[in-house]
């Protein structure tokens, strides 16, 4: 008996040190390779990952912050003592999660304004729970062993629409609106480093450093985009979504920092989202 | 200085003109951004504020007419800071190569203390030893070894790291020496980089 | 409390595939955080696995394992609907214990 356990303990250990998250990005060879080879070889190396990525989607963490999530979703909590799932309204009805985030941002009549899902979410707490919008606002963004609550509902409420096709609304006069200014938002250059998101963002099969960099204008680049996230990050193990992506993004144009779920990120993320109308949403990914 | 300052405002009243149908999402853009941005750090709220050579890019969708573009230049031109010893060359590639790899500088999670670098590599390809290098810009590799070491080239690229606006209004480089990012020395070890023969750039 | 554990646990032929991915930080004592400090480590030591109430793994891990770790292994003799339950503890002592039933 103790053999055979020993035996599967190899096997567990093998597959643990196969799957154990690289805790550092993936660096490239260090390859006295000519300029030329050296794209080719970025290539290999980014296919490479696509695949390592496939394999850990299986078994991709991101759905321990589901099941979080979806413990936070369903508790009654907050000052009122209620729960989201018998309160909140993501677009699709009180409770409604499936399809719910491949919708968003969309237009509330109960706010008159466009949101985005983190944002709505982050609404509910405050209106139905009784929140305080500011305590939400003081650490949104994952780092070390710390997760904020709004990042696990997120995942939550995205993971209920795995492989389902974007489809952002563009029916109400204010969701055309947010688009058009989202796009004027990501055109918008300033700051010390005269950068705009389309410095980065807006032309295709252009890198920084080794990362690829999306075009966000077209269907393609928007789409990779908003594909993956929320997303488990190996670097650090932590779970993000789009609003500290967006965040991030502006750290890196120099600029000073958007607020939480602010109206500017709903307007990108709905620039973003509209572009990637159409395409299926794999659900909550892994990022390196 | 006021000279400049009214050059600006008319190329900008006069661009303004053409493209009022667009203004409309634009304003709306600039108000949102105001009200959601809060500094940071060192990344002040004044930063949000498009200065006349963005706010003419931001405008013409980077594409100003010829007229515009070239009288901005030659403001941009006029306001860099040429080595105050007169030579271009003298540098130490071994610390350009520092400062291309450094991507540090001017983020809200920069100390004013710490030494900024240039980031160089984000976008270019350098020296022959990094293959991690960014294709928004043009390779660089073997710069000199190309274009010649003559001082035509050398002043070429210290304008270009200096204020790459001075050539290219809504290029999309960051105005290096003139945004306060890097210091005459540090811009003369970038030049060193590409222009000493014996750089790595140009040697293998 | 620890978070629940993820189980995913299925027959393939005679045998059954259980993978498991545990919520803990995995701290391994070496890292500092923002300010310099070192943070405590903070990993699990033990593992076990019963399936059919019958033990079939009992281990132990440390440090060099990732944050939010996986394991997977194969088990030979299960059948489906055999109830599988993991447990783990740590090195402060807290403890997570999670089930889930085979799949056919």
């Amino acid at each position: 008996m103790k053999k055979r356990i020993g035996a599967l303990m190899a096997a567990a250990a093998m597959s643990a040190a196969f799957a154990a998250h690289a805790q550092q990005p993936m660096k490239q060879p260090a390859a006295k390779a000519p300029a030329k080879a050296t794209q080719k070889a970025t290539d290999a190396t980014t296919a490479d990952f696509e695949k390592f990525r496939d394999v850990l989607e299986e078994d991709n963490p991101a759905e321990l912050f589901e099941a979080k999530g979806e413990e936070l979703w369903k508790a009654k909590r907050g000052p009122k003592n209620v729960s989201l799932a018998e309160t909140c309204d993501l677009g699709l009805g009180v409770g409604k999660l499936k399809g719910a985030y491949v919708q968003l941002p969309r237009y509330f009549a109960d706010v008159d304004a466009v949101m985005d899902a983190e944002r709505r979410i982050a609404h509910c707490m405050v209106t139905h729970q009784g929140f305080k919008a500011e305590d939400l606002a003081k650490k949104p963004f994952s780092s070390g062993n710390y997760t904020p609550e709004l990042v696990s509902l997120t995942t939550y409420v995205a993971g209920h629409s795995r492989k389902m096709k974007i489809a952002i609304p563009q029916k109400h006069p204010k969701e055309k609106e947010t688009y058009q200014i989202g796009k004027e938002i990501f055109a918008y250059r300033a700051g010390p480093w005269d950068f705009s998101c389309s410095t980065c963002h807006g032309e295709d099969g252009k890198r920084i450093r080794t990362q690829n960099l999306p075009n966000l204008s077209t269907p393609e680049g928007a789409i990779r985009a908003f594909q993956g996230w929320p997303g488990y990050r190996m670097t650090g193990g932590v779970m993000h979504t789009l609003q500290w992506r967006m965040n991030d993004c502006f750290r890196q144009q120099r600029f000073p920092e958007p607020n939480y779920v602010s109206p500017s990120i709903t307007a990108l993320l709905s620039y973003m989202g509209v572009n990637a109308n159409g395409q299926m949403y794999k659900g909550p990914g892994i990022k390196r | 200085m006021k000279t400049q300052k009214t050059t600006l405002l008319c190329a900008v009243s006069l661009l303004a003109a053409g493209i009022a149908q667009a203004g409309d999402y634009r304003s709306q853009a600039i108000a949102l951004i105001k009200q959601d941005f809060h500094p940071r750090g060192i990344a002040t709220t004044d930063r949000i504020h498009e200065e006349g050579l963005q706010a003419v890019c931001n405008r013409t969708s980077d594409k100003p007419p010829a007229a515009v573009a070239e009288r901005l230049q030659k403001d941009q031109f006029d306001a860099i800071k040429w080595p105050s010893d007169g030579k271009f060359m003298g540098g130490d590639w071994k610390k350009g190569e520092k400062i291309a790899q450094s991507g540090q500088g001017m983020a809200w999670n920069n100390k004013p203390s710490q030494e900024n670098g240039g980031s160089c590599y984000n976008c270019h390809q350098i020296g022959p030893k990094e293959t991690s290098f960014g294709t928004l810009g043009p390779s660089l590799y073997q710069f000199g070894k190309l274009r010649g070491y003559g001082e035509d080239i050398q002043k070429y690229v210290w304008g270009k790291i200096w204020n790459a606006k001075a050539t290219n209004l809504c290029s999309q480089m960051p105005r290096m020496g003139h945004s306060g990012t890097l210091t005459e020395k540090q811009i003369k070890d970038l030049v060193a980089l590409l222009m000493d023969p014996n750089s790595p750039v140009n040697k293998e | 409390m620890a978070d629940p554990m993820k189980i995913r646990a299925q027959m393939k032929g005679d045998t059954a595939e259980i993978r498991v991915l545990m919520s803990h930080p995995m701290e391994t004592g070496q890292r500092k955080d923002g300010t310099g400090n070192v943070v405590p480590a903070h990993y699990i030591q033990a593992i076990t696995v019963d399936v059919g109430g019958k033990r079939v793994i009992q281990g132990q891990a440390g440090p060099a394992v990732s944050r939010n770790p996986v394991f997977g292994f194969k088990v030979k003799g299960a059948k489906a609907g055999d109830k599988v339950v993991i447990n783990w503890v740590d090195n402060k002592g807290d403890k997570r214990t999670d089930e889930a039933t085979i799949s056919g």
